[in-house]
């Protein structure tokens, strides 16, 4: 029963970092991503990507369970464009290239296999940095640094308290699980989808009212030692910025605007190798 | 004793919730003394946690009503400065130990009450540093909760309010979620914070015999909304008042009383170790020569056998290790053990949630290896601890049809089991009911009951009673006797509750670092000094009182008082 997507402590340079630090690299990370097709940018942050996820030595157990979740939906997602949008890529790029006719109106060109190709490495320069945040960000220096950059202090301890539970009600959520499946409430791969899913039910109530009490629980803990009373707080783990901090945020600034002027630059956010 | 002036005064104070008709507080006058240490005893309900919440402002603050009187704390109106301005003043450490471990870390966690106090960090941090080694946290500080055992959490929970150099420290009920040995801690610890610092202390709690391991100064006893006794607990063990009241006595005292001694305060029965038992000595003998014991063995059939079971969720840490024992049909068996000794795991492989990674577990005979846990459901039925984890219906009769349903039972069928279940469970004439109407212990024979109708073999429950004040812990306990007598149904309980396992349970599995300790009848475990100390667990107070008046077999003992007991129990119903 490993723990998913929350924080484990390690002492690696990317744990290291400052929350502060870790949230503008992700923010503006996935921005880079979001806004550029080129397909050499891409392959350049899956490639650094990759080896940031090697150093911050996240387990495969850790994420696989979301990846796969995350896969799945990439799949469905890439068959849509194909169905819905045969021809996007000969739109995009300007040219047609057929491979191979399908059925009806639909035609496998290379066009639109690159652009497909396009779309498919971009959730792999995303998903990565996601994982890593998520493991190797101390929710609590995290609040601290939201707080840090001006978000009122109520809703970075929120974000702080959701990552804390993560695991927790992970915990009572297999707990639940296992004792209605005793009762003979299937859950396993073994039941049909449709009872499966109405029997979702017996967990996901139970496992509510559970977190209902908790959440009644933290609360009163949290008034009874004074939270919310004043304006300000202050943080016990804020960390200050480091010599590496400074350069990571110097890297990504300078990282980030050179995606953008790579992309822009001929006026095209498309890398376009038909030419 | 005290010429100060009260640091806590109640004068008249009277309480009524709003969703109520009566005051749940009625006329309460109560003045406490700086440097004092109380015990708030009453069964639920008797008022004595809206006292509490009186105390830290939640009353009338977080919990509306109409509040009559007048309260002082420290020259203070608790009323007037809110919840966060009595946060200085009174420390308040709550009974669930997890839910109150707010933060992350130690560290956080210590410096939480700071950090709202906008206290700056360098300041915080040598505070933090100053509480931790007060309370001998300092090696723990960047532990996640997860990581800290039942008293570590504990300490970190009265770190916590400590930081803040409060004046009043208000345990609401500190035991209920430990093992024995660890509460003896706690109630150590308090003691000694109480000599070191400059604290007045009020420890709510129904496990008496616990709480007096140190000593108090005073013992409030509410019953309804008032004050029925305030004494020192010398003057009050010789008395009947607890059990006139719902509370428990210490086993010894009990023990005392049934032998026929009238005990008096100047024989100090507050603690066994120091209590001057001289006069009371022949008494007590007389008594155990002329009483004698009915035990049965049981010769029945093996339902259960556990050989050679050994599991580890990682490489890391070894959970169980090569665990084996035998349940026979129609025992009732506890399993104890330390906070995280293994005895949930234990449950959880006989289940089948996890499989073992070496050795067999077998139900009359047959491996259980190939089944499912929805196969091996229909054999053994598992009870969470909180009722609220396995409710999932909006209605008692659906909820306990539940799991016939899923399985395909015909409807009619369905009818007849779950009526018939219901009315051995006491529940058929509020069958209709919401379950949201209903009370902890009526939810709790709600998730039996929804096991039961699935007629299982055996049944595990774990931690039946934790929580639960004596009256509703012997409601649950007598209800499970009762099943045991009506269904041919075999109990095992996982547990921290000595008298549990002393009153009702015919065998004891120890549990100790995922080893299995001991095997034996509940009076020799808690006879052993060797195995109570290394699992956790408190050796009664009854054989203390048997070495005391030289009796040889304390084991004897134990079981012929409890055996007495229980057949005074039968004839009061």
């Amino acid at each position: 029963m490993s723990r998913m997507i929350s924080y484990e402590k390690k002492n690696t340079p990317i744990h290291k970092l400052s929350g502060f630090t870790k949230l503008v690299f992700f923010l503006l990370w996935c921005l880079a991503s979001a806004l550029t097709f080129d397909t050499r940018i891409l392959i350049a942050m899956i490639i650094i990507g990759a080896i940031v996820y090697i150093i911050s030595g996240t387990k495969w157990k850790q994420v696989s369970s979301v990846f796969i979740a995350i896969m799945f939906f990439m799949v469905i997602n890439l068959v849509c464009i194909f169905f819905f949008a045969p021809f996007q890529g000969c739109e995009i790029y300007g040219s047609r290239t057929d491979i191979a006719h399908l059925f009806a109106g639909y035609t496998l060109t290379k066009e639109q296999l690159f652009y497909e190709f396009n779309v498919f490495i971009k959730y792999f320069t995303v998903i990565p940095s996601v994982f890593i945040f998520l493991v190797t960000t101390d929710p609590s220096e995290l609040a601290a640094s939201l707080n840090g950059i001006g978000v009122p202090y109520m809703i970075a301890y929120s974000v702080e308290i959701a990552l804390r539970y993560i695991p927790d009600v992970q915990d009572e959520y297999h707990k639940i699980k296992n004792a209605q499946e005793a009762r003979g409430i299937e859950m396993s791969s073994k039941g049909n989808l449709l009872s499966r899913i109405k029997n979702t039910s017996a967990i996901i109530f139970p496992l509510l009212f559970t977190t209902m009490e908790r959440i009644d629980v933290v609360s009163n803990a949290m008034e009874l030692r004074g939270f919310g009373k004043k304006k300000k707080r202050t943080w016990y783990s804020k960390r200050s910025l480091q010599t590496a901090d400074y350069l990571v945020l110097a890297f990504i600034i300078c990282f980030f605007a050179a995606t953008m002027i790579i992309t822009f630059w001929d006026g095209n956010r498309f890398y376009n190798p038909f030419i | 004793m005290n010429t100060a002036s009260p640091i806590i005064e109640f004068s008249d104070v009277s309480f009524k919730y709003r969703a109520q008709t009566q005051p749940t507080l009625k006329n309460i006058n109560l003045k406490i003394y700086p440097g004092q240490k109380v015990l708030i005893a009453g069964q639920s309900g008797s008022g004595k946690s809206t006292l509490a919440h009186c105390l830290n402002a939640l009353i009338p603050c977080s919990f509306a009503g109409d509040m009559s009187g007048s309260l002082r704390v420290d020259g203070k109106e608790p009323s007037k400065l809110g919840v966060f301005g009595m946060s200085q003043t009174v420390g308040t450490v709550l009974q669930d130990t997890d839910g109150q471990f707010i933060a992350l870390t130690v560290a956080e966690d210590l410096a939480f009450a700071l950090e709202n106090d906008n206290v700056p960090q360098e300041e915080m941090v040598e505070k933090v540093a100053d509480v931790a080694d007060k309370l001998e946290l300092s090696d723990f500080l960047s532990n996640a909760p997860g990581a800290l055992s039942g008293g570590q959490k504990q300490r970190v929970s009265l770190g916590g309010v400590m930081a803040l150099d409060v004046k009043v420290l208000l345990f609401d009920e500190p035991l209920a979620n430990l093992d024995p040995a660890t509460g003896k801690r706690t109630i150590a610890l308090i003691d000694e914070l109480l000599k070191r610092e400059d604290l007045t202390v009020i420890i709510i709690e129904h496990r008496l015999e616990d709480v007096l391991y140190k000593d108090v100064d005073r013992i409030v006893l509410m019953e309804d909304g008032q004050i029925v006794a305030d004494m020192h607990p010398d003057e009050m063990l010789c008395t009947d008042l607890l059990p006139c009241h719902g509370i428990r006595e210490p086993l010894y005292i009990a023990a005392l009383k049934a032998a026929g001694a009238k005990l008096k305060p100047s024989s100090h029965p507050q603690h066994i170790e120091t209590m001057d038992v001289g006069e009371y000595k022949s008494k007590v003998k007389e008594w155990f020569e002329s009483s004698n014991i009915s035990r049965m063995k049981s010769m029945a059939d093996t339902i259960l056998s556990v050989s050679g079971v050994s599991f580890k969720y990682d490489a890391s840490r070894q959970i169980i290790r090569d665990v084996s024992f035998d349940i026979k049909r129609g025992e009732m068996i506890s399993l104890v053990g330390k906070n995280g000794a293994g005895k949930s795991t234990l449950a959880s492989l006989i289940c089948g949630f996890y499989k073992p990674d070496s050795g067999k577990i077998s139900f009359y005979g047959q491996d259980l290896k190939e089944k499912s846990i929805k196969e091996r459901g229909e054999k053994i039925g598992y009870v969470m601890q909180s009722p609220n984890q396995m409710i999932s219906k909006p209605m008692i009769y659906e909820e306990v049809a539940l799991g016939l349903e899923v399985r395909g039972v015909p409807e009619n069928e369905i009818k007849e089991r779950v009526n018939n279940i219901l009315k051995i469970c006491g529940l058929y004439p509020i069958r209709n009911w919401p379950v949201s109407a209903l009370s902890f212990g009526q939810k709790k024979r709600v998730s039996i009951a929804s096991i039961l109708v699935l007629d299982p073999e055996l049944l595990i429950l774990d931690e039946p009673t934790a929580g639960q004040d004596y009256q509703h812990y012997t409601e649950i306990m007598e209800f499970l006797c009762d099943i045991r007598k009506k269904l041919p149904v075999t109990i095992m309980m996982i547990t921290h509750d000595m008298h549990l396992m002393l009153e009702y349970t015919d065998r004891t599995l120890v549990l100790t670092d995922g080893r299995l300790l001991m095997d034996a009848k509940p009076e020799e475990v808690l006879t052993n000094d060797g195995i109570c100390e290394r699992a956790y667990l408190k050796r009664t107070s009854l054989y203390d009182l048997a070495q005391k008046c030289d009796i040889k077999e304390a084991d004897e003992f134990v079981a012929r008082f409890i055996e007495s007991e229980r057949a005074i129990g039968k004839q009061e119903k």
